[in-house]
């Protein structure tokens, strides 16, 4: 199946199941994630949290901590001063500013999990009996839990804001009002979708240490956005940028939610240079879950229009997330989605979507793969097949009908007006995905046991189609350099949170040079010292804009190597040839790569219109109606993404992805009671999906219809295989249970919900 | 997640374990497999001032089956019964009850006495002593004394144990090579806490029931026999009207409370359809 690396290159890597590069390194314990940093000089920090939801602080006294043995330091808003807030790095909408988050809290608690206090000492352990030592009086505030409660508006989160609504943004296409007012059948609909998120095998962690001398500090541990954050930081602690150096390691799953600035990131940097030492701080998986940043937590009445033949006149909706205590730095964006994004993948002349987002006593939200189109999918995909069903016409053949059509690309999208943000569809046949998913699931057989009662349990199955956008700029930056040895070092702004970049980037640089994989000696993503100006890895843009960016880089390396040699050979540039590791000039005068060390080439890839990866999924359910289990017999996966790098990684990417989309179809919920106490913070309330639980996921990957924003073509990838999940398993759930009524409008979808939902069907 | 500050000891003898148990004023926890125990200390919702472990005495390790039943030491791990061929023909719905019990990992350390101890509701080991009329041998600084199973468990984590007392054995009384039994679980993921789990066995007279003994976890705040449904079992074929009849008479016996994971109706609910599959795997 694999490729051995050291295959003659032609463009031959890209698209080859070339093995992940970084395995080797894991597999064998030489991984270096953030906790495996030490150093003798380090001190451990950890954080009081609050423990109420909603309170006004009167007093902390740190006396006694302090005093305890091997404390170096208790911190908080007092020692800080100036408290600063976390900037908004995505969709910064002006009426969401007012609910930003300070980096600690000062007067006021807003969630369970809030940071109060930092203690720095020898250990953890010591760190945390200290905690327990520190006296925090806080008065109890009523909790706003819920997005009704934020509406009621008689209990404020910020005061001075006299609201608890951060801000409604709105996208529309076309008239949906005429539209509506003679449309001859509609349908409105209310659904649901529970908070939960990203959960990262590896918990947050960040090593700082104070440089006094030089007054620069260097931060180890961050992912994702680490150009941002240095930004961000260097601000709060008053810096120039290029006195903060911010240092990737490996990253053990990111998901959107890793890698943000969080309290944290500036909490460990001010805590070091307070105690001038290293200070090391790694989340236990507690605080992971009571403080990196929740997702999804949406609640929608989507209004769809129709002809009787099932073309699709209009869709409007308003939908209400609960941002959880602030707005932090892309808190907006699941809802910028939902309004972007209800439509997916269909024809839909007349679009509106107003979503309103307000906080609550909760822990703050942020992206999560698939934001807003995970929550609009299973709005939309259970709205069409309750249709298709009123309308007497086959769900396939109901999506069919409104697909757009490759003829209609490149095809707008409701445009989302307070940000002003207008996107379109780049390229693709959407019928290909799902006649090809419709194949390898073997629907027509299948559909025979629609519904069917076999040994107690009720079998269904569904499919749903979906959008994925991807390759968000505006750019991003590489570097490629001739080492000594003729190797070249590929540097690049975009940063890996486990997803396998240094693989990808080597197929994709030893391709732009024609040459062996091997003699691609490092990639280097990630830290701040690697390229002047980076962006990071998020909205599925790794391989669309680092991927270009090292091809440009690639281009105009191999166009100063030609210059070079022709200037030594004598010759035009335009003689030179390239044959491996081998520049040819006339009369056959060659030249190793490595007369060239030290030549360095930067590149970059400039965009700001994304790429729109689509597919389609199908799944099949056995259905216990004694228990409410659903049980998931098969699922399958299929996506055109354009170009397809490395199929290993994308088939890894997708069916993990697919396993968190049906954990949070049928598992995972972060909840809390009516007080805003977190009543999920361990594993053994907050379900996420094990090995044994979904053993049957397919999933193919096609390149049928390259972007063509970009050179290779690609798009986004990886990242869609959960959009489509819920929407699809609670379709098949419907499915199954059609012959009781049942008709599911919220996830997840439990064992207990399931039941209900069978229960209230029987009792109608 | 660092547990909080405790002294240590990890006595060779019983009568030392005993002495170390109350001498701290009953602040003082016996450490069996430590899969509960552990846990609640790294969440500092469990705070002893002296851990006393109990991993060298040897004498609570040992699984004896004699004609009067099984005798399970209290440190005795379930992978120490999974691995006993012998128990499966001894006493096979104790074997049934410990392949539900939690994970891989969690059956290599935890042990029989420690489950009873913490006393989950939603936990096998407790359902089982209770369903089978078990004896709890424990010793304590005055002395010995056995416990029925049945008085035992008082209340979510509440026993009838004093804190100087340890459980040494537990005695399950003697299985008829012929008798019936059932195992029913339902849980949200393999080796998670049960919603629900039923256990029971019977005796056949004649193709009819006869001792019957139905046991229930996760509906209650501690293990729960239902005498209601040994009522509709004892002395009628297991046949679809008496299946229907023991659901409900189980349903019927619980009252539970919501929790997160389910609802109090469902797990009513719940409890019948796990009481009739397990009659119906009995009676197959």
């Amino acid at each position: 199946m694999t490729v051995p690396t050291t295959r003659r290159a032609t463009n031959a890597f890209i698209g080859s199941p070339i093995e992940r590069l970084e395995d080797l390194r894991f597999l064998t314990g030489r991984g270096q994630y953030t906790d495996d940093l030490t150093d003798e000089r380090m001190l451990h920090a950890v954080i009081l949290r609050s423990s109420v939801a909603h309170g006004r602080i009167r007093s902390i006294d740190t006396a006694a901590a302090r005093a305890r043995p091997g404390v170096h330091a208790v911190i908080t808003a007092a020692h800080i001063g100036d408290i600063p807030t976390i900037p908004l790095r995505h969709d910064p909408l002006p009426s969401s500013m007012r609910y930003v988050q300070p980096i600690i809290a000062a007067d006021k608690v807003r969630f369970v999990g809030e940071p109060i206090a930092v203690v720095v000492a020898d250990s953890v352990a010591l760190a945390e009996d200290a905690l327990e030592a520190i006296a925090v009086d806080i008065e109890q505030l009523p909790a706003v839990v819920d997005r009704d409660a934020a509406r009621k508006a008689d209990v404020f989160l910020f005061e001075d804001t006299s609201s608890n609504v951060a801000g409604t943004i709105t996208a529309t296409l076309g008239d949906t009002d005429a539209a509506f007012k003679d449309a001859p059948y509609v349908r409105r609909e209310h659904f649901k979708v529970q908070r939960h998120g990203a959960v990262p095998m590896e918990p947050r962690g960040l090593v700082a240490d104070w440089d006094t001398a030089k007054q620069r500090v260097t931060v180890s541990g961050v992912c994702k956005v680490p150009f941002n954050n240095r930004r961000a930081l260097a601000q709060m602690m008053k810096l120039p940028e290029a006195s903060v150096r911010m240092l990737e390691y490996d990253v053990g799953g990111g998901f959107g939610a890793r890698g943000e600035f969080y309290p944290e990131d500036f909490l460990i940097p001010f805590a070091a240079k307070v105690v001038g030492r290293p200070v090391k701080w790694v989340e236990d998986r507690r605080e992971n879950l009571m403080s990196l940043s929740h997702a999804r937590d949406a609640a929608c009445d989507l209004e769809i229009a129709c002809s009787r033949d099932g073309v699709i006149l209009a869709l409007r909706g308003h939908a209400f997330t609960d941002l959880g205590a602030y707005v932090r730095t892309n808190g907006a964006t699941a809802s910028r989605n939902i309004s972007q994004i209800m439509s997916g993948p269909y024809r839909i002349p007349h679009v509106r979507m107003d979503v309103t987002m307000v906080v609550t006593n909760k822990t703050p939200s942020g992206t999560y793969r698939g934001p807003g189109r995970f929550e609009s999918d299973f709005c939309r995909e259970r709205l069409f097949d309750m249709v298709a069903a009123d309308l007497g016409i086959d769900r396939i053949e109901f999506r069919r009908r409104n697909l757009i059509a490759e003829a209609d690309m490149p095809y707008a999208l409701a445009k989302v007006h307070v940000l002003d943000i207008v996107s379109e569809c780049d390229s693709g046949d959407y019928q290909i995905t799902l006649d090809r998913c419709l194949a390898e699931f073997n629907w027509a057989e299948r559909s025979k046991l629609q519904g069917a009662l076999i040994d107690g349990r009720y079998h269904g199955i569904a499919i749903g189609c979906y959008l994925e956008g991807g390759g968000t700029g505006p750019r991003e930056n590489a570097r490629l350099l001739i080492e000594a040895d003729g190797k070249i070092s590929v540097y690049v702004g975009s940063s890996s949170v486990g997803q396998g970049v240094e693989t990808v980037f080597s197929q994709i640089a030893a391709d732009a040079l024609e040459l062996p994989m091997e003699r691609i000696k490092n990639v280097f993503h990630g830290s701040t010292d690697y390229v002047t100006e980076g962006f990071g890895s998020f909205s599925s843009r790794s391989i669309v804009m680092g991927g270009n960016a090292i091809v440009d880089a690639a281009n105009r390396l191999r166009a100063l190597i030609r210059e070079g040699a022709a200037q030594r050979l004598g010759c035009a540039a335009n003689q030179i040839s390239f044959d491996n590791e081998t520049v040819v000039g006339p009369n056959r005068a060659m030249l190793e790569l490595k007369e060239f060390a030290g030549l360095a080439a930067d590149g970059t890839h400039a965009s700001n219109k994304r790429t729109y990866s689509y597919g389609a999924h199908a799944a099949y359910v056995a259905v216990d109606p004694k228990t409410g289990q659903v049980a998931l017999i098969d699922y399958v996966a299929v996506e055109d993404v354009g170009r397809i790098v490395n199929p290993l990684t994308l088939h890894g990417q997708c069916v993990g992805a697919v396993v968190q989309g049906l954990g949070g179809a049928l598992l995972e919920h972060f909840i809390y009671d009516e007080n805003g106490q977190f009543l999920t913070g361990s594993f053994v309330d907050y379900l996420m999906p094990t090995a044994s639980d979904f053993p049957s996921i397919r999933a193919v990957a096609l390149e049928q219809k390259p972007s063509p924003l970009n050179p290779m073509g690609t798009k986004g990838a990886g990242e869609g295989g959960i959009i489509p999940v819920g929407g699809v398993v609670a379709n098949a759930v419907a499915a199954a249970l059609g012959s009781l009524g049942v008709q599911p409008h919220e996830l997840p979808l439990t064992p207990p919900r399931v039941w209900q939902l069978i229960q209230d069907a029987s009792s109608r | 997640m660092k547990l909080p500050p405790f002294e240590y000891a990890c006595p060779t003898t019983l009568s030392d374990a005993v002495a170390l148990l109350a001498s701290h004023d009953g602040e003082a926890k016996p450490l069996a497999g430590g899969q509960s125990l552990v846990p609640m200390l790294a969440f500092r919702v469990a705070s002893p001032s002296l851990l006393v472990d109990l991993r060298k005495l040897a004498e609570l390790r040992q699984i004896k089956i004699a004609d009067d039943g099984v005798t399970l030491g209290a440190m005795v791990r379930w992978r120490d019964i999974l691995d006993d061929a012998r128990l499966r023909k001894a006493h096979p719905l104790l074997v049934a009850a410990v392949e539900h019990v939690a994970h891989y990992q969690i059956r290599n350390r935890g042990t029989v006495g420690g489950s009873i101890a913490h006393a989950d509701p939603a936990a096998e080991m407790p359902g089982i002593v209770v369903t089978c009329e078990a004896k709890i041998a424990v010793v304590g600084k005055s002395g010995a004394r056995v416990i029925d199973a049945a008085n035992f468990f008082q209340g979510p984590l509440m026993t009838a144990l004093k804190p100087d007392e340890i459980i040494t054995e537990i005695r399950l009384p003697a299985w008829p090579a012929k008798r019936r039994f059932g195992f029913q679980e339902f849980a949200r993921r393999r080796g998670d806490f049960a919603l629900a789990a039923a256990m029971l066995f019977y005796d056949e007279e004649g193709g009819k029931a006869g001792n019957a003994h139905v046991g229930a976890i996760g509906v209650a705040d501690r293990p729960l026999r239902l005498p209601a449904v040994e009522q509709v079992l004892n002395g009628n074929k297991i046949d679809e009207v008496t299946l229907a009849n023991a659901e409900a008479a189980a349903s019927a016996s619980v009252d539970p409370h919501d929790d997160i994971h389910a609802g109090g109706a469902y797990r009513k609910a719940l409890i019948g359809v796990m009481v009739e599959r397990a009659l119906k795997s009995a009676a197959a």
